[in-house]
């Protein structure tokens, strides 16, 4: 079944928190990463010979040596990925996995025989407030088209974007608001089982989420997501090094990425989305059927945003995400687990490590380790990742050895 | 920046040489788009044609009718310069001659906003700088029931 030379052998994740109480640099932080997950892994640290890591705010330049200096690592190769937290939602596993574009072809060269392992890093380190200087969506200086063309008209942040995507949807499928609340308390009820979501000790109702503020018309305050501070970390090794860690091996088996527009207003189709490629691809390389899949893990900045991969993903047609919803339960115990960490509606969204934690839940599931909200015999997971304005997406399939 | 602060805080526009003659257009009150000898219109101003990369397209004024694709209502100002506006309307329309564009809907009411209805642009003037909005527009009936 499709790819199995990369495997996923560890992680770490930071619980999310409103407040970060150990201020740290983005090195530094990939650092206490990097060890955790290592350790996670019971790989030594003189065995790693790859980085992927998303910015490093302190050493922009250069950023993936300054890493490699920082952490003692002799890297093979070394790459920041920009896909905003579609990196974190898997680009970074296909690099590290040696997977990605032109490195496929030089796949086994990256994975040489010397047991490597890379660290995929994700951090936040600045606040939920945007910056002065970077009050478009991936900061924009003179001549982008977005300051001249979308910033006077007010669409300044990814919440009026999905509202856009949402208000188009709604016009072609209507749908009612608590087929889409059903989301938010569904993953609201997984996040009760999981020690590290913000939201564990706070559920909601269908209710709660239709009285709670509009906040960009469709889009309700309780369909958005908390911005936070948190981390996580990857280590992906060749899949017969990670068979002999501690832990069940996760083959990354298939993957998928597109990309076709930056604003959302140039969008080829504000609802069908680039996920559908990158899915197909991830699908098709897996040999995987969509009814093979225990857990999906779809990005969730918004519930739009759920429904919306859910179709292109191929769970079900276009327009009919509705109806797929009101049937499923997506519960850790339902028919159709999905988000069973909480999502990042439930868990929080720590910057790019919001989106990592599509990926750490998929391996914890696969590997037995979910606990509380463990899914019966998982061994098969979709991940999907989502960066800027529906725009940088990604699609993996996880497998259990 | 390619935009920068009103005086009184609002986000423009900063033209650069590529997109000048779309405002320079738009400060006359026209609607000015490329037009790509093999793919069409397109918008926004290029240096090259996003489907060719062709560099022989020309200047073209459009309708400024369209009709509204999706919209959004922002309650909250997503920007601390956006909060004194709220609550204001985001539309993304399709132009007639079919590129899709965002800008502010002007003179409507909020809660009579409604995906397909008809659109035509309208623009202001803050500091010199020429935006484009777009407010509802009347579409002639045909009386209903005969004389």
């Amino acid at each position: 079944m499709g790819k199995r030379e990369a495997a996923i052998a560890g992680l770490a994740e930071w619980a999310p928190q409103r407040r970060w109480d150990r201020p740290m640099f983005s090195m530094e932080a990939a650092a206490e990463l990097a060890a955790l997950a290592l350790a996670d892994a019971d790989i030594e640290h003189g065995e790693v010979d790859g980085l992927v890591t998303g910015p490093v705010f302190e050493s922009p330049m250069f950023a993936p040596s300054a890493l490699a200096e920082y952490l003692g690592v002799r890297a093979n190769f070394a790459e920041v990925v920009d896909l905003g937290r579609g990196l974190a939602g898997g680009h970074g596993l296909e690099s590290g996995g040696g997977h990605r574009g032109g490195s496929l072809r030089h796949g086994p060269r990256r994975l040489h025989d010397r047991a490597p392992a890379a660290a995929a890093l994700a951090w936040r380190r600045s606040g939920s407030r945007p910056r002065a200087h970077s009050r478009l969506p991936g900061g924009d200086a003179w001549g982008s088209p977005q300051g001249q063309f979308e910033l006077p008209s007010g669409l300044v942040a990814a919440t009026p974007s999905f509202a856009l995507i949402a208000s188009r949807y709604l016009a072609r499928f209507p749908t009612a608001p608590e087929t889409l609340a059903k989301i938010a308390v569904h993953e609201r009820e997984n996040a009760a089982h999981n020690p590290k979501a913000i939201f564990r000790n706070e559920p909601i109702t269908i209710e709660d989420v239709l009285s709670s503020r509009m906040v960009a018309d469709p889009l309700k305050l309780l369909e958005v997501v908390m911005p936070c501070f948190g981390g996580g970390a990857v280590i992906v090794t060749r899949s017969d090094r990670a068979g002999r860690g501690p832990h069940r091996p996760v083959f990354v088996s298939g993957y998928g990425e597109r990309l076709t527009h930056k604003s959302i207003t140039y969008a080829p189709d504000l609802v069908e989305t680039p996920t559908r490629v990158a899915s197909e691809r991830a699908f098709q390389m897996a040999g995987v059927a969509r009814s093979d899949v225990d857990v999906a893990l779809p990005y969730d900045c918004y519930t739009i945003t759920v429904l919306l991969t859910l179709e292109d993903a191929g769970f079900c047609k276009k327009g009919d995400g509705g109806v797929f919803l009101e049937d499923h339960d997506l519960r850790h115990d339902g028919d159709f687990p999905l988000n069973t960490h909480g999502g990042q509606l439930g868990m929080g969204q720590a910057g790019l490590a919001g989106g990592l934690s599509h990926v750490t839940e998929a391996v914890l599931q696969i590997q037995g380790r979910g606990g509380e909200r463990q899914v019966r015999s998982c061994d098969v997971a979709y991940v999907n990742g989502t960066g800027g304005m529906m725009a940088e997406q990604v699609a993996l399939i996880l497998e259990g050895a | 920046m390619g935009t920068r602060m009103s005086e009184d805080g609002r986000p423009l526009p900063v033209p650069n040489p590529t997109t000048a003659p779309f405002f320079d257009a738009a400060r006359e009150g026209r609607l000015r788009l490329q037009r790509c000898p093999r793919d069409g219109l397109f918008f926004y101003p290029r240096s090259r044609c996003p489907g060719c990369l062709g560099d022989d397209w020309s200047w073209e004024d459009v309708s400024g009718r369209g009709s509204l694709h999706a919209f959004t209502v922002d309650r909250v100002g997503h920007d601390p310069a956006l909060t004194r506006d709220v609550p204001f309307a985001i539309a993304v329309v399709e132009l007639e001659e079919g590129p899709r564009m965002t800008a502010r809907m002007v003179d409507c009411g909020l809660d009579d906003l409604r995906v397909g209805m008809p659109v035509e642009a309208t623009f202001e003037t803050l500091e010199d700088v020429p935006l484009v909005r777009f407010r509802p527009r009347q579409v002639e009936r045909l009386p209903i029931g005969g004389a």
